[in-house]
């Protein structure tokens, strides 16, 4: 099977239904995408998919072949991408960091879509990646400093 | 396996110096547990902080850091990281005596040895607090060898040099000399002994106690490149989960593997070793399923026909056993401490109120799940685990494989959560397992969320009871609390019926409140779950139980919340906590760490001026208070509540203040401290584990709830109070934010609603009677 992951084309051999996420972390060694619950109700797993903000540990691979997936890995190859990244950083979002590939993840999708999201938005779009340790108004704070800065540069 | 059955059966036990360690992991001495006595105060040889743990501190620069010719500074982190820091802490202290230039300095994970940098243990919010001084002492020392090595070259005496920013200055002429230069000749020069160290003035330190310092992992978990337990990938390796025993206790009667076996990517299964009447840290009994990936694994785990036998622990309910609890808190316990008469004056006095609270068991559920990877080459086992006790997974996996623990290298990755889940290393100690029966083959364990909420050492449940008299002018008089609640020393000794110690000594018998007939009772309580240690731990029931039944007092006295907190903790004053009964104290001395109600003043002081205490809400609004002592800081924490006519309740605001003493990065506290009021807010609203049949309830996060985003407070504020020099010593920070945070919720609930809440979790049980 051929996946598009991050802007490359990578062969890979295996059973059309197993999730994503496996095939990301265990037969790819692409290990930046988490685990965190295999029911969508966490985030911790979160890829873009053809733009789209998803839950990989329960999506099939065959259901993204053929799509453009992007992962932790590549998501800071675009401008919005790197300009969350530098935001996280700045702000010191992370404590332990496991979940925040995630929270990364689902913010990229809101910011392309929303440019300038309202504390709405970004309710709606990130109360699906749970973070244990608490670092919610970091991240909304790195949400906006990142979607001012990408208004900044364009 | 023998050496295991040996070391855990149950005639066996455990070796009296494993016994002591586990203990001293869980956070102190007990004083009696399973018959085992442990001398307390009398005990002449009785050590405190670093020293009264295993293998104590070191402070030898050449174990700790090491500098390349091209001048990058490595410096080694020997505890784990789990979020609260110490990646980025404890060599900013190295480099900052050290005066090295922060943008030239590396960290470096140190593997499980705890002889050669010294205990390891990752939890007890002492980290910094007991390794401040060692690593102060590792930096002077190799800046003082650099400047002697830039004496020599100079051929100047040592008083004319000086090291400052990377390079030794030598004043007289301006020459300098770079640490890259020095560091060979220095590195050769003997290490100062501890009493001829210069050591910086607070005034000198250019990144302690400052702000400004990103974090070393920062990058790397922005890209997806940070290691975490989960992360170690070999083309070769092989993915595990284990189908383990729902009931504590419980064995594989009989299991058809033929479904599974026969599956897509499966490699093998197998059964788990029968598990041991201590629980321990020894993984529970089982199937695992070993596949070449971690889905096919969990998808084959399905098609397994297991028949269990629950063992003792088979008719284990939640809502029976809180029935238990709630007729032993109303019957007098153990007495643990006493003061002046209580019976009488609660007799005679004018009003008397009393109150029963209830904490359900909680579970970590750290994002990263327990999980790790072993392989096995030539008799030497590798371990990646995301553990906050190395040295502990050491020994244990050491144990399990039959195999002396030099033959076992425990690389520490990054945690992605700890929470004290991570102390116990069952889930390494499986990985280990597996990889010897996969012939040394690497293996990955991983837990499924469900395995993570099935199989915790849990949080404890406990039922809080406690009856005040108040005099005709409100002020209590007598106050009798009786806490029931099954301890964690059960792991370790299953027949342990009391709080230990260290629990009691959790914000329950050290309440440093001025109350001239009191009385604190213990009654016997049996654990039929595996019970451990939860960040802030007993401090999360005594906390929630004082401060809400404070409040309650309070408002039965007609008085102001937080006047009557203050009138109640009394005069600032420095209170001995063996005068308590609270001889654990933390593991510090009495002397060195007496309860200071001057600092518990101030930080409730602090939050009400800052919170603006007193204001007028419109109604369904409100602001409650509570304040705590734990792990040798002082907390307190004004909570505001928004609640709608259905009863939902939204948090828009909460003030912390917080006195550690001084403060390393006070960046990172912070963080901890907005991050313990997320907990908080989270096993407040949702929290509780309930047990059916012996068997965990709770699935996954649909029916384990923890708070998100949108149920986040938007603004929280984190005054820190600042010490009065750097000779007073360090309190804890990961833990003692968060026991304040739940009864302060609770208060405001009540101020907001008029409704009490005396029964975590909170759910809808703020909704208005109609």
């Amino acid at each position: 099977m051929e996946l598009q992951i991050n802007d490359q084309t990578i062969t890979v051999a295996a059973e059309p239904e197993l999730p994503l996420l496996w095939v990301l972390r265990d037969l790819l060694g692409m290990t930046g995408t988490k685990f965190g619950c295999g029911m969508a109700l966490c985030g911790a797993c979160t890829v873009l998919v053809d733009g789209q903000a998803l839950r990989s540990c329960v999506l099939p691979v065959a259901q993204a072949a053929g799509k453009k997936i992007t992962t932790i890995e590549g998501v800071g190859a675009t401008p919005l991408g790197a300009a969350l990244q530098g935001a996280w950083q700045q702000i010191n979002v992370p404590q332990c960091g496991y979940c925040q590939a995630g929270q990364i993840m689902s913010a990229a999708a809101l910011l392309q879509a929303k440019p300038n999201p309202s504390d709405a938005d970004i309710d709606t779009a990130m109360s699906g990646n749970i973070c244990r340790c608490g670092t919610y108004p970091r991240i909304r704070t790195a949400i906006k400093q990142a979607a001012n800065h990408g208004g900044q540069t364009k | 396996m023998s050496a295991v059955a040996d070391e855990f059966s149950p005639s066996g036990g455990l070796s009296r110096r494993q016994f002591l360690r586990q203990l001293q992991a869980m956070g102190g001495l007990l004083l009696v547990a399973d018959g085992l006595h442990i001398a307390k105060a009398a005990d002449a040889a009785r050590k405190y902080g670093a020293e009264g743990m295993e293998h104590g501190t070191v402070d030898n620069p050449l174990v700790f850091l090491t500098i390349a010719d091209d001048g990058w500074v490595t410096i080694v982190v020997h505890r784990s990281e789990m979020g609260q820091g110490v990646r980025t802490g404890m060599p900013l202290i190295v480099a900052d005596e050290l005066e090295a230039d922060w943008s030239r300095v590396r960290v470096q994970q140190a593997p499980a040895d705890e002889e050669k940098y010294g205990n390891q243990d990752t939890d007890g919010s002492r980290s910094t607090r007991h390794f401040l001084d060692p690593m102060r002492r590792c930096g002077a020392a190799a800046r003082m060898m650099l400047e002697g090595a830039a004496a020599l070259s100079w051929n100047v005496p040592v008083s004319e040099v000086r090291a400052a920013n990377h390079e030794v200055l030598h004043q007289k002429t301006g020459r300098k000399l770079s640490y890259a230069t020095l560091a060979k000749r220095a590195a050769k020069l003997p290490v100062p002994a501890a009493t001829a160290l210069r050591l910086k003035t607070a005034e000198e330190f250019r990144y302690v106690g400052k702000g400004g310092v990103p974090l070393v992992d920062g990058h790397d978990i922005v890209t997806g490149r940070a290691q975490y337990g989960i992360d170690p990938w070999f083309k070769d390796m092989s993915f595990a989960v284990i189908a383990r025993s729902p009931v504590l206790g419980g064995t594989v009667k009989q299991f058809d593997a033929t479904a599974a076996s026969a599956a897509p990517g499966v490699q093998k299964v197998l059964q788990m070793p029968a598990p041991v009447a201590k629980a321990t840290f020894h993984p529970l009994a089982g199937v695992a399923v070993i596949a070449n990936s971690t889905g096919a694994a969990i998808a084959a785990r399905k098609l397994l026909t297991i028949e269990w036998d629950d063992g003792a622990n088979g008719s284990y309910d939640s809502d029976a056993y809180r029935t238990s609890l709630q007729e032993s808190a109303r019957k007098p316990g153990k007495v643990v401490r006493e003061s002046g008469n209580v019976d009488s004056v609660l007799q005679s006095a004018a009003k008397s109120i009393e109150a029963e609270y209830y904490i359900p068991h909680i579970a970590h559920a750290t994002m990263e799940p327990p999980c790790g990877v072993a392989r096995i080459i030539a008799g030497k086992c590798e371990v990646w685990a995301p553990t906050q006790a190395p040295q502990v997974t050491r020994e244990d996996v050491a144990k399990h494989l039959g195999i002396p623990a030099e033959n076992v290298t425990v690389h520490v990755t990054l945690l992605g959560g700890g929470f004290g889940r991570k102390s116990k290393p069952d889930f390494a100690i499986e990985a280990a397992l597996l990889s010897q029966a996969m012939d040394g083959r690497p293996v990955k364990v991983t837990w499924t969320r469900e395995d993570d909420l099935h199989h915790d050492f849990l949080h404890t449940v406990s039922v809080e009871y406690l009856k005040a008299g108040l005099g005709a002018d409100g002020k209590v008089s007598a106050w009798l609390h009786r806490s029931v609640a099954p301890s964690l020393a059960t792991i370790f000794a299953p027949n342990t019926d009391h709080e230990v110690g260290a629990e009691l000594g959790m914000g329950f018998i050290n309440m440093p409140y001025d109350i001239p007939n009191l009385r604190q009772e213990n009654p016997a309580a049996a654990a039929h779950c595996r019970i451990g240690w939860f960040r802030s731990v007993s401090n999360i029931p005594h906390a929630f139980a004082v401060q809400s039944f404070v409040s309650e007092l309070a408002a039965s006295a007609g008085k102001d919340h937080r006047d009557y907190l203050l009138e109640l903790i009394g005069a600032a004053r420095k209170i001995d906590p063996d005068t308590m009964q609270d001889h654990w104290n933390h593991g510090e001395s009495p002397q060195r760490y007496p309860v200071d109600t001057g600092r518990l003043r101030h930080v409730v002081e602090t939050v009400t001026q800052e919170a603006g205490w007193g204001k007028k809400f419109a109604p369904g609004h409100g602001q409650g208070l509570a304040a705590h002592y734990s792990f040798l800081s002082y907390a307190a924490a004004v909570v505001e509540v928004d609640i709608d006519e259905q009863g939902r309740i939204v948090v828009p605001r909460v003030d912390v203040a917080f006195d550690c003493g001084p403060q390393v990065n006070p960046e990172r506290i912070r963080s901890q401290l907005e991050g313990a009021v997320i907990m908080g807010l989270s096993l407040a609203m949702f929290g509780e584990i309930t047990f059916k049949r012996g068997r965990s309830q709770q699935d996954n996060f649909h029916q384990y709830r923890v708070t998100r985003m949108n149920e986040a407070p938007a603004d929280i504020r984190v005054h820190l109070v600042p010490a009065q020099d750097w000779n007073v010593p360090l309190g804890g920070v990961g833990e003692p934010g968060v026991p304040p945070i739940a009864p302060a919720l609770c208060n405001a609930v009540f101020a907001a609603t008029g409704k009490r809440i005396r029964r975590l979790p909170i759910k809808d049980q703020a909704k208005r009677a109609t």
